[in-house]
Formats: C-alpha cells, structure tokens, sequence
C-alpha cells in the first residue's frame, strides 16, 4: 500500500519519458530540426514529473501522521481527557494507536474504541487521497511536458536546468547540515554556560561533572573545567602522532620510491585494509594486548604503570592513522612531477638524495596537510579511548598515567539515564563544540596548506 | 663548401668521448633500440633527429643510464665512455650522471631558489669547499648557461617563477654547474618560443668549446642550425650517421633522403 504512490510515480515517469520522445521524434520524421535530441525532451518530462512528485510524496508521507494524531485527539468527546497533563495525552494517544492496531489491553473506553477506528479510518482515507493526488500531479506535469515539446525547444537547456538545480541542492544539504549542527550545539553550549561561567569551564583546572541529586546533599557540587579532558586528549593526540607520523611517512617513502613494483603491490592493498578495520576492534586488541604489555614491560623497569594508561590508547590509535597519513604522503609524493625526479637523477643524486633533497620538500605541504587531517581525527577518535583510556580527568602529561579525553567524557556524561535539564548532561554539549571548534580550526588550517601546495609547482 | 671541409676537419681532430656498438633496448615485449651502433666525438655538438617514437631519446637515456630508472626497460650492447664500459657492474650510475649531464624537454627546475637549483649539483657530489666556493660555481654556471644578467639580482627566488626559456637555460646551467664531460639535451627547446629557442641553440653552440654535447631535436632546422653530426633515427634503427652538411645536403639513405625533405615523418 505505501509503495503503491512511488510505483505509480516510476510509471508516470517512464511515460513521460516515451510520450515526450515519440513526440519529439515525429516532429523530427515531418522533417523538422529538433533544437534538441529526442532523449533530452523524453529526459526532461521525466524529471519535469519526478522532482516535484518525488519532494510532494515525501512532505505527505513525513506530516500523514502527525496531522493524523492531531484530528483524532480533537475529534475526542470533549471532557474526554479532562485536565489531564501533555504526558498523559501522550499516553492516550498511544493507547488509541495500540488499539487501531489490534492490540487491545483490559477493557479500553468506549470513546478511545471509537477514537482508535477513527484513526484508522483516517489513514485508509490519508493512503488513497495521496495516490489521487500523486496520479494527478503526475498527470499535470505529463500534461504540462508535453505540451512544451517542439521543433525549437530547448529541452537541453531544461534538463541541464534541473539536473544543475538538484546539484546546487546536494552541495547546499551539506553545508546546511554543518550549521544546523552548529546552531544545535550552540543552544545547548549556551544553556551550560548559564550554569557554569565560561571563565570556568574555559580555564578550570578541575572536571568533575558531579551533581548533587538532593538539595542539602554535601560535597558533591561538581567542577566543569575543561582544561585537564582536553590536555588528556592532547596527550593522547601527541602519542597517537608519534607513532603514526614516523611510521606512515616512512612506508610511503619507502612504497613511492624504492620498494619493487611487486611488493608496493601486495603492501600498499594491506595498508589500506588497516584503514577499514572498525575502531572497536582497535579498541580490544588496546585493552586486551597493548595497555597489559605496557604495563607488565613498565613494572619489570620498576614504573608505576596506570592499567589504561594514554600510551596503550594513543599507541593503538596511532596504529589505526598510519594507512591514513601513509596514502596522503604517498599521493603528495607521487603528485610531484616525474620531471623534478629526473632533473634530480640526471644530475647524479642517489635516490636517497632526490627524496630528501627533492621529492620530499616538494611534496611537504601535502604531506602536512594529511598530518592535520589525522590529528583532528585523533581528536575526534572516540571508540579507542572509550575503551582503553581512563575515566577520571587528571592534570597530567605522562604517558604512563591514565587519562581521559573530551570525547571519552562526552559518550560517559549521555550514557544512561539523563534528563536534559542539569549542568551535568549539558556539558557533554559544551564539550562536543570545544571538539568541533578544534577540529575544524585544525581542518581550516589543513585546507589552507593543501591549497597553496597546488601552485608549488607547475 | 670551403665551410663545410672546414667543420669536417673540426671533427676529425677531436677524440671519440663515445662509442656505442650493438645497443639494443627493450620496453617490456617492445623492441625500441635495434643495434645502433655510434660514435660521439668530444668538444662536437652530435643531432639525433627522426620522427616521434623512432628511439632518439631512448637512445640518448642510454648514453647516463637514465633508463635504469625505468623498470620494464632493458639495455644490451656495449656503451663505452672514454673506453670505460659504462654498463659495467663495477659503474655507479650516481657517479656516471654527475659526469654526464643531462637536460630534458620540458623546463624542469626545482621549486627552490635559483641559487639551491644550481648549488644542488655541487652540494651532492661536495665540489665547494665553502660558502665563497659555492658562490663562485653558481656564478660561473649562471654565466656560462648565458642567464647571469637576467637573474644575478634575484638569486633568493624561486627557480619556478622564471619565464620558459629562462627557466632551460637555468636547467641548462644547472647541469654544467657539476662540471660534466658530456651534455645530453633531450629536446631541449620544443617547449620554448623562438626568442627563447635562439637563445638556448646560442648557448648549445657555445658549450661545444669544453662540453661533449649531444641534442636529441624534432626540428631538422635545428639540427641543421647547431650539430656538427647528425644520427638520423627511423623505427629504432639508426639509419644515417654522417657529418651535418652530408646529412641534409648529400643524404645516402633514401629514408634520410624522404625524412629531410618532408616525404615521412
């Protein structure tokens, strides 16, 4: 039944296509010339039909139910709810549409029986009433599509009209999605600071998102002060780079240049699959293998070794952006013309020496680029350090000690049971826009290299 | 003619810097090189000329083992510089390129300064002692590649920000700048205009005083122009090797005969 609407619009479309190319090709038989190809005017009734069919069936079927609810809870006898509040309407209704489904617990009322058939009787009529409308659309559109069809036409210009038109859209949905995440966060960042003070949060050097549950509870006030989660995230960033920049930097050096055809072609393939390994898993091997290696190698020193320390976390997810940075650097070095190479080996440098003295500065701002990239995506990294990094925010820079990041605290602080009224829930969202700002700093930066790296040469 | 024994003299006087007996190269299953055999006289401007895809420069990237850089490609017979066989297991391609030097077709400085573009050869291979050393090197090369005047003021700048014709002759001095005994030029002015063009066959000419110089060139004019020897090169065959004058004036190959006076090519 709810396909129904979408087959008859594929239908109408494929109508539209062959009425509008059979007219066009008979026009083209009397021995007109068509301005355009007949397959442009089929093309242009079909997209003529589908886009303003497509974007209606869509509206209708995103506001059938609520404006559905709405008729039926005002179609209630009155005095029927009574001075119940917004919960128990809510509660009403859902026991109407449990009904019209045929699930009938107790003995319901009689006017939520009459009110559940009522519902039901709606939506039959809601179902066929967009079937007539969509029939009647399309067969408008049709109407209208066929009536342009002529010898001077311009049905080219049309379909590039539209197709160009859903292109615009598609790039703009990006972007609109961009700020309503921005507007979103920033409502609720704004509705934190009314409890907690920026300087605060900004500058404070403790995180303890605690509150209290009674009134006259004692100790437990809390302290939203970012500074320690996002120096743990730090710490972990930096580990993660260290092992990651190295690393990555190196294999490409070594797959752009020197290694043979066919090893470039079995390892370059394993690199790539590092990248598509799901970040739960690196987050296992980090608290199954690496966080007790770290620990047990750092007690035999005589260390005091955390059980979650930052260097297990940070190490895996290092682990995790080595295929990340070793295919920006590889396509940075493999983008610098064939020509500087030669030059370099003409005039007798090894390889060794093209890399450096060459190749590598040549390909350096993409390489960077690709480095930015990776931190804000360590930055961002959240399921790694969910499970191997700590929970508890401390002010430190040791890479043996536990510590927690912005994004370990925000999945902790929207985990369970929350209500989206107190300080506590609220700064996950404070903490999700200090991320964003960061990343997208970090990003805007990364852009900006990776733009000029364009004109380096050429 | 008194012109022409004049220059046929020239080249018997000199040494042979080259020989080359029996090459033959292969891309893959391709036959590029067929037994070319050739001889390149020192202080002597040498022309390969013949159409697109006849070996011409394949051959010349023989001469400083520069297709070694090419996987799929392989190289057979015998290439001897000053009677050193250049193929020799015992031969450091890296050593044998700083003393054959090469410029390419398409203008290919570094994207740093005009002074590291030409210091770069020297700073490999350690030829200054010190920074006043260096200087002097870069000096001379900026001079004798005949593009001191045009950028003496602007040493600091990049190399990419020069004009095409200005940006060869800089890759030219570049190349001399390690002090070669031989030059190869692989088309070296196809991607210039004629201004720029004159000015680097100028160059070309002059560089025959100390340098070995070998100008792989679509333009028979060119070769006409510059080369005291030509090799003309047909399907990878080398089929003509004579003084220039009996090359375009007294050809003995029909092939030659139709490629100089337009018929293929």
């Amino acid at each position: 039944m709810s396909a129904l609407p979408f087959l008859l619009l594929i239908g109408a479309v494929c109508a539209g296509y062959i009425l509008n190319r059979v007219a066009a090709k008979s026009i083209r038989d009397r021995g007109d010339r068509l301005h355009s190809m007949t397959s442009y005017h089929g093309l242009f009734s079909a997209l003529l039909i589908l886009v303003p069919v497509l974007t209606f069936i869509l509206f209708w079927l995103m506001l059938q139910g609520p404006v559905i609810d709405r008729l039926v809870m005002a179609g209630l006898p009155d005095g029927a709810l009574g001075e119940r509040g917004a919960g128990a309407t809510q509660l009403v209704l859902a026991e109407i549409k449990s009904l019209s489904r045929g699930q009938v617990f107790g003995s319901p009322e009689e006017w939520k029986v009459a009110a559940a058939s009522h519902l039901s009787q709606l939506h039959q009529r809601a179902d066929w009433l967009l079937i007539v409308a969509v029939a009647a659309l399309s067969l408008l559109l049709m109407g209208l599509a066929r009536a342009r069809v002529s010898a001077d036409f311009r049905a080219r210009q049309g379909v590039e009209g539209i197709v160009s038109g859903l292109m615009v859209f598609c790039s703009v949905v990006a972007i609109f999605t961009t700020i309503g995440i921005i507007v979103s966060l920033s409502y609720e960042t704004l509705r934190f600071l009314k409890h907690v003070p920026l300087s605060e949060f900004l500058f404070g050097m403790n995180w303890e998102p605690q509150i209290p549950l009674r009134e006259d509870q004692i100790a437990a006030a809390g302290a939203f002060g970012w500074l320690p989660v996002f120096l743990g995230t730090m710490v972990i960033t930096v580990v993660a780079l260290v092992v990651a920049v190295p690393v990555g930097l190196f294999s490409a050096i070594y797959l752009n240049e020197f290694a043979p055809r066919r090893l470039r072609a079995v390892v370059k393939p394993v690199l790539e699959i590092l990248a598509g390994v799901p970040t739960v898993v690196y987050g296992f091997f980090a608290i199954l293998v690496v966080a007790p290696a770290i620990r047990s190698l750092g007690q035999s020193f005589g260390l005091d070794v955390a059980p979650n320390t930052a260097l297990a976390a940070g190490g895996v997810m290092g682990i995790m952006l080595i295929p990340f940075i070793s295919s920006f650097a590889d396509d940075a070095l493999s983008a610098v013309p064939r020509t500087l190479r030669d030059g370099a080996l003409g005039l007798g440098a090894t390889r060794g020496e093209m890399m450096t003295t060459v190749l590598f500065p040549a390909a350096l701002p993409g390489i960077v680029g690709g480095v930015l990239l990776a931190v804000s995506r360590a930055i961002g990294e959240t399921m790694i350090v969910v499970m191997a990094a700590g929970l508890i925010a401390k002010l430190t820079i040791n890479p043996l000690d536990s510590v927690t990041t912005v994004t370990v605290q925000i999945v902790t602080l929207l985990i369970g049971d929350t209500s989206f009224d107190n300080p506590k829930t609220l700064a996950a969202f404070a903490l999700g826009m200090m991320l964003f700002l960061v990343t997208l700093m970090i990003n805007i930066i990364a852009l900006r290299i990776v733009r000029k790296y364009r004109e380096a040469y050429d | 003619m008194n012109d022409m024994r004049k220059i046929e003299r020239d080249v018997k006087m000199t040494d042979t810097k080259i020989t080359a007996r029996g090459v033959n190269v292969h891309y893959g299953d391709t036959h590029a090189i067929k037994d070319v055999d050739v001889d390149i006289a020192d202080k002597t401007v040498t022309a390969f000329i013949g159409p697109s895809g006849c070996g011409k420069s394949t051959f010349l990237r023989c001469l400083n083992r520069m297709n070694d850089t090419i996987d799929i490609c392989r190289v057979q017979g015998d290439i001897r510089l000053d009677g050193q066989d250049i193929y020799d297991k015992r031969v450091d391609p890296v050593q044998l390129r700083a003393k054959v030097g090469m410029v390419f077709q398409k203008p290919n400085p570094f994207p740093k300064s005009i002074y590291d573009n030409i210091a770069y050869g020297p700073r490999i291979h350690g030829l200054a002692r010190s920074k006043a050393d260096l200087d002097v090197i870069v000096e001379k090369s900026l001079r004798r590649g005949a593009i001191w005047d045009e950028v003496k003021d602007r040493l600091d700048q990049p190399g990419t920000g020069l004009s095409g014709g200005q940006q060869q002759r800089l890759c030219i001095a570049r190349a001399i700048a390690t002090e070669p005994e031989v030059l190869l030029m692989d088309e070296p002015c196809s991607a210039l205009d004629p201004i720029a063009t004159a000015q680097v066959e100028e160059l070309i000419d002059e560089l025959r005083r100390d340098y070995s110089v070998v100008v792989v060139t679509h333009s028979m004019q060119q070769a006409a122009r510059v080369s005291q020897n030509t090799a003309f090169f047909h399907l990878g065959h080398l089929v003509e090797f004579n003084v220039t004058d009996q090359i375009f004036t007294n050809p003995q190959d029909s092939r030659t005969e139709s490629y100089i006076t337009g018929r293929i090519g």
